[in-house]
């Protein structure tokens, strides 16, 4: 007959102890967050590949609740795509005329194609902050595929959002609509600069807000709104959204305006990363 | 000894699927707060000392993973509603299916509040009602609603972990 020797310690010197040692953590996390990227690094190593494989299964899941749709919505829908087929391949030829055009054009006045051709990997979603509070998730590539700190994130055609850490197999991406998030922005119409900031208020209606844009920049609302060339992070010319309800602030020296993004971020499966990073200034 | 790998088996199994998979089954833009379930009932079952650990372990856990540059905060916050919880272990009986979840109410909502407190009040975010109606409330009611099943599973782990020890002591 053995029971087991209980300790007697006090729960509240050890509930002491443990806040103590966790306000600590705070401080030194605050002060020296780097140090403690090994840690988090093994952590992930173990928890990631569990994520994957749950992710997958949730996936499937998701994906046979949607077979549920009726077929007559299916069918009618199909009808629907066909006619849209025909328009939009009968325009695609007119377009890729113009293309052709352009590119001579463009030949002629020696123009870069400034961002059509920067190298992309594409990576999964995995999963997403265990919150509700914001919009950070993380991807299936890490420093082993190459992946570095600040490297734009696209998904579709549009800006998704900057990775913010990068561990062996897996990182981290801030996406635009985050309440901390903040990337410098430019009207492709009129080259007027913006800052696009990200707020939690606005997330449900799907928005986010332009600030600082300057009063007398000619803008309407369907404008759309790309990463600017003095952004330090962005590289130019990505497609960020479209802007709407474009207001005179308070101080009457600045506009602020909302900002429909193009991307689909309860959606968000699949993202592409570009993996060059903006020339970062050096003395 | 088995005590500990069943629970840290919960807590790896409860944060996986949390992270990854509960997305998919979000209401109303929430999730609900599968850990805190799990931190709260097992306070109400096992008393302060396992909760306060239980809070401990799941904190650093969600903040090694996710938090970006604080890290400490989860765990402190776990810690403090798992020694909390672990108080109305004096009241516990083993057929009461109610008090736990109200219990794992006012700790989501507890959790909430000094969520925002930390993260959004510090950055000057002053629009409490808000947060409090879009964020708070929906994650409570949706953790309560799905702490009524959750709970009835731990509670059924933790009464055959308990059966175990006792044959043991008899042997």
């Amino acid at each position: 007959m053995r029971r087991r020797t209980k300790l007697n310690i006090n729960p509240k010197h050890v509930l002491i102890a443990l806040v103590i040692f966790c306000i600590g953590l705070i401080i030194f996390s605050f002060r020296y967050g780097e140090k403690l990227s090994p840690v988090k690094n093994a952590v992930g190593i173990v928890v990631t590949p569990m994520q994957t494989g749950i992710n997958y299964v949730g996936s499937l899941l998701a994906d046979w609740t949607d077979n549920f749709r009726s077929i007559s919505e299916l069918l009618e829908e199909n009808e629907r795509l066909k006619e849209q087929v025909d328009v939009l391949s009968y325009q695609n030829k007119l377009l890729l005329q113009d293309k052709y055009e352009l590119d001579g054009l463009r030949e002629l006045y020696e123009l870069d194609q400034k961002y059509l051709d920067y190298p992309k990997v594409a990576a999964r979603v995995i999963s997403k902050d265990p919150n509700n509070w914001y919009n950070v998730f993380q991807i299936d590539k890490g420093s082993r595929d190459g992946i570095k700190v600040n490297m734009n994130v696209l998904a579709g055609s549009g800006l998704a959002g900057i990775i913010t850490e990068v561990h062996y197999n897996y990182s981290v991406v801030r996406s635009i609509i985050d309440d901390n998030s903040s990337v410098s922005g430019m009207f492709l119409k009129t080259s007027d600069t913006c800052m696009v900031k990200g707020d939690l208020q606005l997330m449900d209606d799907n928005k986010i807000r332009v600030e600082m844009i300057s009063k007398d920049a000619a803008i309407n609302d369907g404008d759309e709104i790309v990463t600017s060339h003095i952004s330090p992070n962005f590289l130019q010319g990505i497609l960020i959204g479209y802007v709407s309800d474009v207001t005179l602030d308070a101080s009457t020296m600045t506009k602020s305006a909302y900002l429909t993004p193009v991307v689909d971020f309860k959606r968000l499966e699949e993202v592409l990363i570009i993996t060059e990073l903006k020339e970062p200034l050096i003395d | 000894m088995k005590r500990f790998i069943v629970y840290t088996l919960e807590i790896i199994i409860l944060f996986v699927i949390q992270s990854a998979t509960f997305h998919y089954f979000r209401l109303a833009d929430v999730m609900p707060n599968l850990l805190l379930i799990l931190v709260v009932s097992t306070a109400h079952m096992r008393g302060r000392m396992t909760g306060m650990i239980m809070g401990f372990v799941t904190g650093i856990l969600v903040d090694l993973m996710f938090a970006s540059y604080i890290i400490g905060l989860y765990a402190l916050l776990f810690l403090v509603i798992g020694y909390l919880a672990g108080f109305t272990n004096k009241v516990y009986s083993n057929d009461d299916y109610t008090l736990p979840i109200i219990l794992i109410g006012i700790g989501d909502l507890v959790y909430g509040f000094f969520y925002y407190i930390f993260e959004f009040l510090l950055r000057g975010r002053l629009n409490f009602l808000f947060y409090f109606r879009r964020l708070i409330i929906p994650e409570v009611i949706y953790t309560i609603a799905v702490s009524v099943l959750l709970y009835k599973l731990l509670h059924m782990i933790n009464n055959r972990l308990e059966r175990k020890t006792e044959e043991e002591v008899q042997n």
